[in-house]
């Protein structure tokens, strides 16, 4: 077997899991971006003192513990009281869980970077705090924000890595059965470096061409 | 005649700092009055109290005979204040445009979001507002692209759009250039023209003495010494205004 056969073949294996690779990082990315924006705004303009340590709780336990062990609490921890998620439903909450923490730091970095004087300017004209929030602090937050969040997706997309071990059937699942089966270790995952690689790229690029400040 | 302004016993504490001690004063409509005093006197606290963005620790402001900031014996929201502040056009040291939204978006938003005008009036009133302050010609720029001079005249044309009752201004040339702040003063003389009631907290004496009707003075949080504009700063009784005035002139 000449070795550009081989190396299509593992593609292909792998290939197989990059659709569920993509798609969990699509769906957790949604998720820990609505989690995250949502926990920022309450954190940053609320007037509950409760509901702030009830979120700043949130992201220490969310961010102080390894992502692999939330997701075995959800995978396996859920089942054994009877309740039972698919492996990629785990995988989606368990990162999306996850990022709703970070996102909300980074929405929360964005919001505070912003002069008091753009509220009161937008108050003294007479909006209200929600539509001063809507129209004026979102907006020029999110511009802020945009290039972290950038890079959150990159780290999230590469995180995706660790859903094999509950089982998700993405690259590095198809890769590690692909090696026990073949033994073709560097091979495959030289392959899945590169498979990775071609995913994040453009992400990056992305999240690089939105430097705050630029105008759209 | 009611006054269109009264302001009465505003006091204002951060902690146990008191900045303003008791403050009192009236202001007919369309006149214009000028705040000065050494830095730290609160004449800032002062005019930002009277839209609420600091909320006094006592005393009452009655716009138009309306209680501000205080319903049913109850200090009102920033929600419930919305309405009240739109009365009240204010333009800030910083200028505060948003920097997001164009010249005329952030002179035509609130026109829109506030008083819910069409898009195209409150696009024409926001062009309107703009002629005045002399930017027509940069109605499609960032506020990122102007000179601060330029800058705070938007927020002018902003604060007009609002057909406030009254206008406040903080010190709106103490953050320009030397150079730009004829600019901003020469827009202001056609305002004055124009018969609005503008309250002006300012460090230019000359321009004060110019442009206001009456001055108040305003020292360790009480109004010192008040008067026509013109007798104050050319011969105030006081020998804490004397001390201010003479210090402002060399």
């Amino acid at each position: 077997m000449s070795g550009l056969s081989t190396f299509t073949m593992i593609l292909e294996g792998l290939l197989a899991g990059a659709g569920v690779t993509v798609a969990v990082t699509l769906a957790s990315l949604l998720l820990s971006v609505s989690l995250g924006f949502l926990l920022a705004i309450v954190r940053q303009f609320g007037k509950r003192r409760m509901l702030h340590a009830l979120i700043d709780a949130y992201c220490e336990i969310m961010r102080n513990i390894p992502a692999l062990t939330h997701l075995f609490i959800l995978y396996f921890g859920l089942a054994s009281i009877g309740f039972r998620l698919s492996s990629i439903s785990a995988a989606i909450l368990g990162l999306g869980l996850i990022g709703g923490a970070i996102t909300c730091d980074l929405f929360r970095a964005g919001f505070a970077a912003l002069p008091k004087g753009q509220a009161e300017a937008a108050l003294a004209v007479g909006f209200t705090p929600y539509r001063t929030i809507v129209d004026i602090l979102t907006p020029q937050a999110m511009r802020i924000a945009l290039p972290s969040l950038g890079n959150y997706a990159v780290q999230l997309l590469k995180d995706t890595s660790i859903v094999s071990a509950i089982a998700a059937p993405e690259i590095m699942f198809y890769a590690r059965s692909m090696v026990t089966s073949s033994f073709q270790t560097t091979l495959i995952y030289s392959t899945v470096a590169i498979l990775y690689l071609a995913l994040a790229l453009p992400l990056m690029r992305r999240s690089a061409c939105s430097k705050p400040g630029t105008r759209g | 005649m009611n006054p269109l302004l009264s302001v009465t016993g505003l006091t204002k504490s951060y902690g146990a700092v008191e900045v303003l001690k008791g403050i009192d004063f009236d202001v007919a409509a369309g006149e214009k009055i000028a705040l000065i005093g050494p830095s730290g006197s609160g004449k800032s606290t002062c005019l930002r109290c009277l839209n609420f963005l600091e909320k006094p620790s006592a005393g009452a402001i009655h716009l138009d005979g309306e209680r501000i900031g205080v319903r049913l014996g109850r200090p009102m929201s920033d929600r419930q204040l919305a309405p009240q502040r739109a009365e009240m056009g204010m333009v800030f040291q910083l200028f505060n445009l948003w920097p997001h939204l164009s010249v005329t978006e952030n002179v035509a938003i609130a026109a829109r979001k506030v008083r819910g005008l069409p898009a195209k009036e409150a696009q024409e009133l926001a062009l309107d507002m703009l002629a005045k302050v002399h930017m027509t010609h940069r109605a499609d720029a960032s506020p990122l692209e102007l000179s601060g001079g330029q800058q705070q005249r938007v927020a002018i044309a902003r604060a007009l759009a609002q057909k406030p009752k009254l206008m406040l201004f903080d010190e709106l040339t103490s953050a320009l250039d030397p150079e730009l702040v004829h600019e901003v003063l020469k827009v202001m003389e056609e305002l004055a023209a124009e018969g609005r009631t503008m309250l002006i907290v300012t460090h230019e004496i000359a321009f004060a003495r110019d442009i206001a009707d009456r001055v108040l003075f305003l020292d360790g949080g009480r109004i010192v010494e008040q008067g026509p504009a013109r007798a104050l700063i050319l011969s105030p009784r006081e020998p804490r205004t004397q001390a201010f005035l003479r210090q402002i002139r060399h």
